[in-house]
């Protein structure tokens, strides 16, 4: 009986050991958004290319859409516009783009010198509308259910490993539910 | 020697408020407000920056986190309000201190676990040693005599 006690420091190496090893391959900086399963908040804010036109969550309903917050003063947008570009030509991906505390003129300069890939875009200048959504690096991308619930959030780079691995599975389901 | 102690002066007192722009400067009405405020933007963390607490952080989003601390102070929201909101916005990850639910009770209690556990294992080996002593020195009373015999011959035979 005693004998059995004499492995117990081998099993508690081991369990730690399993504990730690799972940890190893997370990436601490990518948090789950607080968000997930709930509606989009509320906002009501000017629309990048038409002032006059207030834009609400409605914008969300009736198909899903990935929502990207992007900036022009942002690198890591520069680099993800491209692919954002295919997804929304080749792939018939509905983006909303939320253009996060920046200023027209740049977020103009920038869409015509890559493209426009977004259906509309909400302009939030102060960022209100992504500290709401508990925005803390652009780019962010979320995946937002036809009845405007958010199901999903990517914080960084979207490309074609994040598309097909990570957001199409959950685009898929959500299109078959609705 | 005067005029460069004072020019020295001179450059530190031009220099504080030069340094004092780096965080924005909020108004309270009283000192315990303004106390409230630091302690808690030292206890909330950034979620960009995340080995710091929004009060040391520079990042925008740690100056919109101090913002909405601030406003909803204004507003008379308690502690509990403002953190609750912040968690709705950012997750549990912008807490240093995490609420004690189901799923943290275990890190909580880790460190009373830990030193019941540690009086345990001490209390048992104190126990087995002092039985283990017991059971070597309990002599039956003929070893004993046996014992002082020879330790008296002993005694005797150094005398020699």
């Amino acid at each position: 009986m005693k004998r059995v006690f004499l492995f117990l420091p081998l099993v508690v190496a081991l369990a730690v050991g399993i504990f730690l090893f799972a940890g190893l391959g997370k990436d601490p900086t990518k948090l789950d958004s607080a968000l997930i399963g709930k509606p989009v908040p509320e906002f009501s804010l000017e629309n990048l290319a038409d002032p006059e036109l207030t834009m609400d969550t409605s914008v969300f309903k009736g198909e899903v859409s990935l929502l990207n917050v992007w900036a022009e003063w942002c690198p890591s947008c520069w680099d993800e516009h491209e692919y954002l570009m295919h997804l929304a030509r080749d792939k018939g991906v509905r983006i909303v783009g939320l253009n996060y505390k920046d200023q027209r003129e740049n977020a103009f300069r920038f869409l015509n010198r890559l493209g426009n890939p977004y259906e509309t875009i909400i302009f939030d200048p102060e960022g209100k509308l992504g500290f709401d959504l508990g925005v803390y690096g652009a780019p962010e991308t979320y995946v937002i259910s036809a009845d405007g619930i958010v199901l999903h959030r990517h914080v960084g780079v979207v490309n074609e490993q994040v598309w097909q691995q990570e957001l199409l599975p959950i685009v898929n389901e959500a299109r078959g539910e609705s | 020697m005067r005029v460069a102690m004072l020019l020295l002066l001179a450059a530190f007192w031009l220099a504080g408020p030069a340094s004092a722009e780096v965080q924005e400067v909020y108004d309270f009405d009283t000192r315990a407000e303004e106390q409230r405020y630091q302690q808690l933007i030292s206890e909330l963390r950034c979620p960009k920056c995340q080995n710091q607490n929004i009060a040391d952080s520079n990042a925008p989003i740690s100056k919109d986190m101090r913002d909405q601390v601030y406003r909803m102070m204004r507003q008379g929201a308690s502690n509990e309000e403002i953190v609750d909101d912040l968690v709705a916005r950012f997750g549990e990850f912008v807490q240093y201190k995490p609420p004690v639910d189901k799923r943290t009770i275990v890190l909580w209690a880790f460190p009373a676990i830990a030193a019941i556990g540690g009086f345990l294992v001490v209390a048992g080996v104190l126990w087995r040693a002092r039985r283990r002593n017991e059971q070597d020195s309990a002599l039956s009373d003929d070893e004993k005599r046996r014992a002082e015999r020879i330790l008296k011959d002993q005694g005797g035979s150094s005398d020699r």
